[in-house]
């Protein structure tokens, strides 16, 4: 077994995989961080993946190109986080009960719109995905090249993005009101600047980037809308952001990991050991390794000093 | 704008503003069927017959919300100690599956019933204690621990139905022998098809309003929840309530499970529950997590699924408008509740 896993561990494809299964997680992880570091727990995260998979997807059968599907899936991303964000921020409404109906909403209007619109189909119409495209020269490196340079334009953009994240949250003032908001509101206030207009803001943005997550598995993973396909992904990121320490490195650390996981379930169902164990076993693993990851990180986690906390002007 | 606490909130105020969120959902409800192209008085109407308009709309919804008062009194009873208990789903099944190992001749009539009841409910009690010891031990979100647990429990009973537990009667379906005759609730009342899954998720009801209202239990598990570091600085033993809560919920989630399978459908299958668990939690916060109250909003909630079930079959409007009304009436009205302690002022 363990030279099975070997041979596995030393493939291209593997690794190709790793980044491709990652890629998701990692838009739908740095969503809901910047949500928590701005203090607000997102649990709307998983229904917003659905939303943003079937809205990148139809904007797509209709006739827009590959990339305005991804601006379409973060702008209902967006839409569904702006819901959250007023009723969780002003309102100061409980974050666990709004997230749940957000998560709700969303996926019950995806099932919805998607029923209204393709009413008798019993296999949903495929589109055209995103193509694999291969970087000049890096992808001719042996090994490194077809795993790391040979990936669908998302994949790119996914550790762009956290790159992005990074840079503004450590970088810029803007990162670092929103930091700010989630660690001391009434300092950030004192500056002169609305907590609930950058709360509300972080919301509305990682929103997007949740959705713009769950697009891939409609516009790159797959070519088709099916329903249960986020399958969980949007909560394994809640844990993937506990995980990483509230940090973006660590957190894309934490997705790839995760990734790796799953990418050798898959692979070791292949495996003579598959015929043996129980293949419900394989698709276990990953979120198991959810849950220990969680019960590893939570000592030493560094939470939010103002997460979940409402903010009202003026009030000590 | 800014929010500022009414102090006495009239009772027009109190009524009224969920009065008022019930209503925009209706008005939600009519703008859907509008947009799928149907009537939206006609589809109403059709939600309204297809739940209550006939003996069998009638049992059909009590059927349906056995199940969900179950899962919303697990909910209301968690999220009253803020315990957030999201796994009510793999508690279900944890249940279904002790209603199969126990019923299908493992034990015979006058014991199976009882047994298998109580040991159902161990079985969710055990479930859920699991989070909520990590959670007060090593400071792990419960939220995430219990969501993740029923992926977990749906991949286990996906493995018990095409393993250990498969029918060799199924013709190759993935689900489980039939229970025994003496393994299966009654009916409540003879000639109609209620079981008595039903009575006992009434009596459940009872039961847990009593423990709220009339027992230091209740009461400490109300004071967890309103303010942890107060009730521990009362000298509660906050951590022992934390796990008496979750053997509550847990087992309560259960019992869901075990009468779906003893009561409604003699056996065990993947499709056994369409979310009850998931949906409890709009039960219980429609509900406003009051026990009695989770019966109430139960049966509306199997109201709209079993009207929007019949209704979609004769307008045409796809039935997860049922999903989408519930999401907006459960944000609605925590909105309305909200607003009945405070008002949005100028300035």
């Amino acid at each position: 077994m363990g030279q099975q896993v070997i041979e596995i561990l030393i493939s291209a494809s593997f690794w190709a995989a790793v980044l491709r299964i990652a890629s998701p997680l990692i838009f739908a992880t740095m969503g809901e961080l910047i949500c928590e570091r701005a203090g607000v727990l997102n649990l709307g995260i998983e229904g917003i993946m659905v939303i943003g998979a079937f809205a990148g997807w139809m904007a797509v059968y209709l006739g827009l190109p590959l990339w305005g599907g991804v601006a379409v899936a973060f702008g209902a991303g967006a839409l569904f986080g702006l819901l959250h964000g007023v009723l969780v921020v002003p309102f100061g409404l409980s974050q666990h009960v709004v997230g749940l109906g957000v998560t709700l909403l969303a996926t019950a209007t995806a099932y919805f719109a998607y029923r209204l619109a393709l009413p008798q189909v019993t296999s949903p119409p495929k589109i055209v995905p995103f193509q694999v495209w291969e970087v000049p020269v890096l992808s001719d490196i042996p090994l490194l090249g077809p795993a790391l340079f040979a990936q669908t334009p998302l994949t790119y953009a996914a550790f762009a993005c956290a790159g992005l994240v990074a840079y503004v949250l450590y970088r810029t003032p803007l990162g670092l009101a929103l930091r700010a908001a989630g660690e001391n509101p009434a300092a950030l206030e004192a500056q002169g600047v609305s907590v609930t207009g950058v709360r509300i803001g972080a919301v509305m943005v990682g929103s997007g980037l949740m959705a713009v997550g769950g697009s891939f598995l409609t516009l790159s993973a797959f070519s088709s809308f099916f329903f249960e396909m986020v399958n969980g992904r949007g909560w394994i990121c809640i844990a993937l952001v506990v995980f990483g320490a509230w940090r973006p490195g660590k957190a894309v650390l934490g997705a790839l990991l995760f990734a790796g996981f799953d990418a050798l379930q898959i692979r070791l169902q292949q495996t003579p050991m598959g015929a043996v164990v129980p293949y419900q076993l394989f698709l276990m693993l990953p979120y198991v390794f959810s849950i220990l990851a969680l019960v590893v990180m939570s000592r030493r986690a560094q939470v939010p000093a103002a997460l979940m906390v409402p903010y009202t002007k003026g009030e000590r | 704008m800014r929010l500022e606490p009414v102090a006495n909130p009239t009772l027009l105020r109190q009524l009224g503003l969920p009065a008022l969120a019930l209503g925009a959902t209706v008005l939600v409800a009519m703008a859907l069927a509008l947009l799928a192209g149907a009537n939206p008085l006609a589809v109403l109407g059709q939600i309204v017959t297809g739940a209550v308009g006939s003996r069998f709309a009638v049992l059909e919804t009590l059927n349906r919300a056995t199940p969900l008062i179950f899962t919303g009194l697990a909910v209301a009873v968690a999220f009253r100690a803020k315990l957030w208990n999201i796994g009510a789903e793999a508690q279900l099944y944890a249940g279904a599956i002790i209603a199969v190992l126990l019923g299908t001749g493992a034990l015979g009539a006058p014991f199976v019933l009882p047994v298998s009841a109580v040991v159902a409910l161990l079985a969710g009690a055990m479930l859920l204690l699991v989070p909520v010891l990590l959670k007060v031990r090593l400071g792990v979100d419960e939220v995430v621990t219990t969501l993740l647990l029923n992926f977990i429990m749906a991949l286990f009973v996906s493995y018990l139905l095409e393993g250990p537990l498969k029918d060799p009667m199924g013709m190759g379906w993935p689900k489980s022998a039939a229970l025994i005759p003496e393994a299966r609730l009654p009916r409540m009342v003879e000639g109609l098809r209620l079981h008595w899954g039903f009575g006992l998720a009434l009596i459940a009801a009872g039961i847990v309003w009593v423990i709220h209202t009339r027992t230091t239990l209740g009461f400490e598990m109300r004071a967890v929840g309103a303010n942890i570091r107060a009730a521990r600085f009362a000298g509660m033993p906050v951590t022992a309530v934390l796990v008496k809560t979750a053997l509550l919920s847990g087992g309560l989630a259960a019992l869901a499970g075990w009468s779906e399978v003893a009561g409604a459908k003699g056996h065990l299958s993947l499709d056994l529950s369409p979310g009850f668990g998931y949906t409890g939690i709009i039960v219980a916060m429609l509900a406003l997590l009051h026990p009695l109250g989770v019966v109430v909003t139960a049966l509306f909630v199997a109201g709209v699924f079993v009207g929007a079930d019949a209704m979609s079959r004769a307008a045409g409007v796809p039935t997860y408008i049922a999903d989408m009304l519930l999401a907006v009436a459960l944000l609605f009205m925590v909105l309305a509740i909200a607003l009945t302690k405070v008002r949005v002022v100028r300035g």
